[in-house]
């Protein structure tokens, strides 16, 4: 059994190439990451662990911030409140978790596992259940596993810890969890319902922190040396470049909770003359060029600034920002007719069938 | 109404003076280490032309870099005692802990995180620690702390418990200048404390800038009240400014555009400072300059408030030119284009030199730059054309052509035709833009809060009270307000169709 050391240096990429794989929404890795420096400067160090080193009676604990974007900036995401929801979890079950994972590799909670972890001493299994960022509980692997949707424990900074037992679905774990968080003052940390080993090595989205941070050191490297960010991306992601152009239109509105809009982008270089749209729930959803769907969920779906390769956010992309999109391949799990009844075009209201743009 | 303004800049030190609408004066002086001498030989050079003779002045407004300068070159900053309430939340993040450690080493005095703070929806996060803040207080006095940052959690929405915070320190430490983070806005709790304590590193500076200011115009003879203009083109009275010396910091970029849009009479354009050697381009809007939503950066350390929003790029009079490969810029002579450009006997071939061989400039002397010809001096405009119209796009929040307000003294590298652009516009005194910004700045008020569970039209009702409730407060003249900014933002998560307003409102200065 191996496992890989991480370094503050890794975790810097992770940042970069989790907000890559966060498809516009899943939160800015910032503040994460500043804890992360301060851990690591304290002594902290983590490590990440293949699924296939995990035994099928191990437990492992899945790690996620829940809440409104805007309130983190002021409570700010911390390891402490993380590492209790893990701690809340284990007396709840009466288990020791073997390791922790991500609930969603893209934004920020790309980088809490870790925050917990160190504090746990517990490795971080390189898997997530997304393998990009979703808006909801139940666009998630083990969701379309229909692995079991309970229990959750949900964790305040000031010491209330609170347990959703017991859920007919994954839906209502989103319905459920999402009430108490608001109580909380939208925001909790929260440990996602465990899982065996046999579940992750079954229902995981695998590798995804390796890529992330693949992904991050490629941007990083191609800033350094000031080569084409984008070029580099695609030179470790078997992704397609889409389209190149600026932003001319952004119109955003807050329907159930969620940050829903379209970006409008007029064609540069190659594309000059040609269109491209792309409608977003919190991430990128379908990218229509001139007027037809070009890609959709659940492939990843890239928004980057062109000359930082850096990731642009739904909440923040603005007027005339050059960028370039790019699309990743979804993973696996999501293809299957039940897989896309979870994440595809339907479940956020387009009638679409999908059509992956890597299918040949 | 007769105003004189100053841009106290790098270099020089310019005054104009403003007269019932129009420039009567203009000088420049070379800009001193003791700031006074600048601005006393700037007001003398305005005396000896004679248009101040018998006239009573209403004001002097200064715009000054001296502050951001400051924390740029890490010189004469004071330490600060940071003292934020919001524990337990936010407490592995602790202020200063993004700071680039040159900088916190000088200005970090110690930090103190007490309970209290609000919840984004106006609740109480934790009751207030007044006991944990006099514990703090007197360990502040105790380590000789003058200079107070107070931030807490939410503060824009309830800036209650800074404040309850501000008067017990005040207590425990008479004399303190006390900073609390809700006078510097925003949402974003780490780069609002980082401006609360970038201020309150600037606490003994501004005093003594200010001071300055007053005594150099105190021995210029001229009897009338002194005013500080802001990053947002507006001024407030030298009290205020004072207390709050970050809100000057992008007042030069500010005060050209603020200029640019007086000298030309247009309000809704974007505006292009060409320097020596970089190109800002901003767009203003009612008059004003357009504001960055998105966080800042100042001395390396990330702030949110109130600050133009302004493309750089490295393009400027004193550019250096290579033609094999075409490059322009970002490298750059700067103040030594006298010197070292080709027209003026040097080695460096610059923009200017283009300029002169091309007959757009009177400089130097032609016969140096003849062996440039025509399509060589095209090439060059038209690259420099391009990154022009680039930053120009990049910078508009719409499609469709504007009008380009051209300023400074490296304007003769903007086209007359510029794609996206309607008309390039090029103006009178453009060279001394910054002053007649300064010149005509207004007192403004702001309004940026979360409201839920009311209509957007009574919400940003509200905000427009409250705001023009903090514009007289800072010296306006309620009669003369109007709004200049009003924005709305949904807010995804959150309950009850939360929504955040934010709201400008300016009004001219009240008579005293």
């Amino acid at each position: 059994m191996s496992l890989r050391d991480i370094t503050l240096d890794d975790i810097e990429s992770l940042a970069v190439g989790a907000w890559v794989l966060g498809t516009g929404g899943g939160g800015n890795p910032y503040l994460p990451l500043l804890n992360m420096r301060a851990l690591y400067r304290e002594g902290y160090r983590c490590q990440l662990m293949s699924s296939e080193d995990l035994d099928d009676d191990d437990w492992v604990g899945t790690v996620a911030n829940m809440g409104a974007p805007l309130v983190g900036q002021e409570r700010l995401t911390d390891s402490l409140t993380l590492a209790r929801a893990v701690t809340a979890m284990e007396k709840h079950i009466g288990q020791r978790f073997r390791a922790l994972m991500s609930m969603e590799i893209g934004g920020a909670n790309g980088v809490r596992p870790f925050m917990a972890a160190a504090h746990h001493k517990l490795p971080v299994v390189d898997s997530d259940t997304m393998g990009r960022a979703y808006p909801e509980a139940q666009m998630t692997s083990v969701a379309v596993g229909g692995l079991t949707p309970y229990p959750l424990t949900a964790v305040d900074v000031r010491g209330f810890e609170s347990i959703v037992h017991k859920v007919p679905t994954w839906k209502w774990t989103e319905r459920v969890g999402r009430k108490i968080c608001v109580e909380y003052g939208s925001v909790a940390a929260t440990c996602q319902p465990p899982r065996t080993g046999a579940e992750v090595k079954r229902w995981g989205i695998h590798g995804t922190t390796t890529k992330a941070i693949a992904i991050g050191a490629a941007v990083r490297e191609a800033q350094r040396t000031h080569d084409d960010p984008i070029a580099a991306i695609l030179k470790v992601e078997p992704g397609k470049l889409l389209y190149k152009g600026k932003v001319i239109d952004v119109a955003r509105r807050t329907t159930e909770g969620f940050l829903r809009g379209v970006v409008r982008f007029d064609g540069l270089d190659d594309w000059r003359g040609s269109a491209m749209t792309i409608n977003f729930q919190n991430e990128w959803i379908v990218a229509w060029h001139d007027d037809k769907p070009v890609a959709m969920t659940p492939d990843l779906i890239c928004v980057l600034d062109s000359v930082s390769g850096e990731a642009v956010g739904s909440e923040t992309i603005r007027y005339g920002q050059r960028v370039t999109v790019i699309a990743l391949p979804p993973p696996a799990v999501f293809l299957s007719e039940r897989g896309l009844q979870h994440v595809g075009p339907r479940a956020f209201g387009y009638d679409l069938d999908f059509r992956s743009v890597f299918s040949p | 109404m007769r105003r004189i303004g100053i841009d106290v800049g790098g270099t020089n030190t310019d005054a104009v003076l403003i007269e019932d609408g129009k420039v009567t004066g203009a000088v420049k002086a070379p800009t001193s280490e003791d700031v006074t001498t600048g601005i006393l030989d700037s007001l003398k050079a305005l005396a000896a032309t004679g248009v101040l003779k018998g006239k009573r002045i209403d004001g002097v407004m200064i715009g000054t870099t001296h502050f951001i300068n400051a924390v740029v070159q890490r010189r004469h900053l004071t330490k600060v005692g940071a003292l934020r309430l919001g524990m337990p939340a936010s407490a592995s993040l602790p202020p200063f802990c993004d700071w680039p450690e040159d900088l916190a080493e000088i200005v970090r005095g110690g930090v103190w995180m007490v309970e209290g703070g609000h919840e984004f929806d106006g609740r109480p996060f934790m009751p207030l620690d007044e006991a944990a803040i006099t514990a703090a207080a007197r360990e502040m006095k105790a380590k000789g702390l003058r200079s107070v940052a107070i931030s807490a959690i939410f503060s824009p929405l309830d800036p209650s418990h800074e404040k309850r915070a501000a008067e017990i320190v005040a207590g425990e430490v008479p004399g303190a200048s006390i900073t609390c983070s809700s006078d510097l806005g925003r949402i974003g709790l780490l780069e609002r404390e980082n401006a609360g304590l970038l201020n309150a590193g600037l606490a003994d500076l501004a005093r003594d800038t200010i001071a300055a200011f007053e005594q150099a115009i105190r021995d210029s003879g001229i009897a009338a009240p002194l005013y500080i203009t802001q990053n947002d083109g507006t001024v407030v009275e030298a009290t205020q400014a004072r207390r709050l010396p970050v809100y000057s910091f992008a007042s030069g970029a500010t005060n050209s555009m603020r200029g640019g849009a007086y000298l030309s009479g247009l309000l809704d354009a974007m505006v292009i400072d060409v320097g020596g050697t970089t190109t800002d381009v901003g767009q203003l809007r009612h008059g004003f300059p357009r504001e960055a939503n998105s966080v800042v950066k100042v001395g390396g350390v990330r702030t949110l408030f109130r600050m133009p929003d302004l493309m750089s790029i490295g393009l400027g009079g004193g550019s250096h030119v290579s033609l094999d490969p075409l490059k322009v810029g970002p490298l750059s002579v700067g103040y030594r284009l006298l010197r070292e450009g080709i027209a003026f006997g040097g080695k460096q071939l610059t923009t200017t030199d283009i300029a002169v061989a091309a007959g757009r400039l009177a400089l130097g002397d032609r016969a140096k730059v003849t062996h440039l010809d025509a399509a060589t001096c095209a090439r060059v405009f038209g690259e420099a054309q391009r990154m022009v119209e680039e930053t120009v796009d990049r910078m508009k929040t719409e499609a469709g052509d504007v009008p380009l307000i051209a300023v400074g003294g490296g304007a003769f590298l903007v086209p007359d035709k510029l794609e996206g652009v309607s008309e390039v516009i090029r103006v009178t005194h453009g060279d001394c833009a910054n002053a007649v910004g300064a010149a005509i700045a207004q007192v403004s008020g702001e309004c940026d809060q979360i409201f839920r569970d009311m209509a957007r039209v009574d919400a940003i009702a509200r905000a427009n009270e409250l705001a023009a409730d903090r514009a007289v407060s800072a010296g306006a003249d309620r009669a003369t307000l109007s709004t200049i900014e009003t924005e709305d933002m949904p807010l995804a998560y959150l309950p009850g169709n939360a929504l955040r307003v934010r709201v400008r409102v300016v009004g001219d200065v009240a008579a005293t």
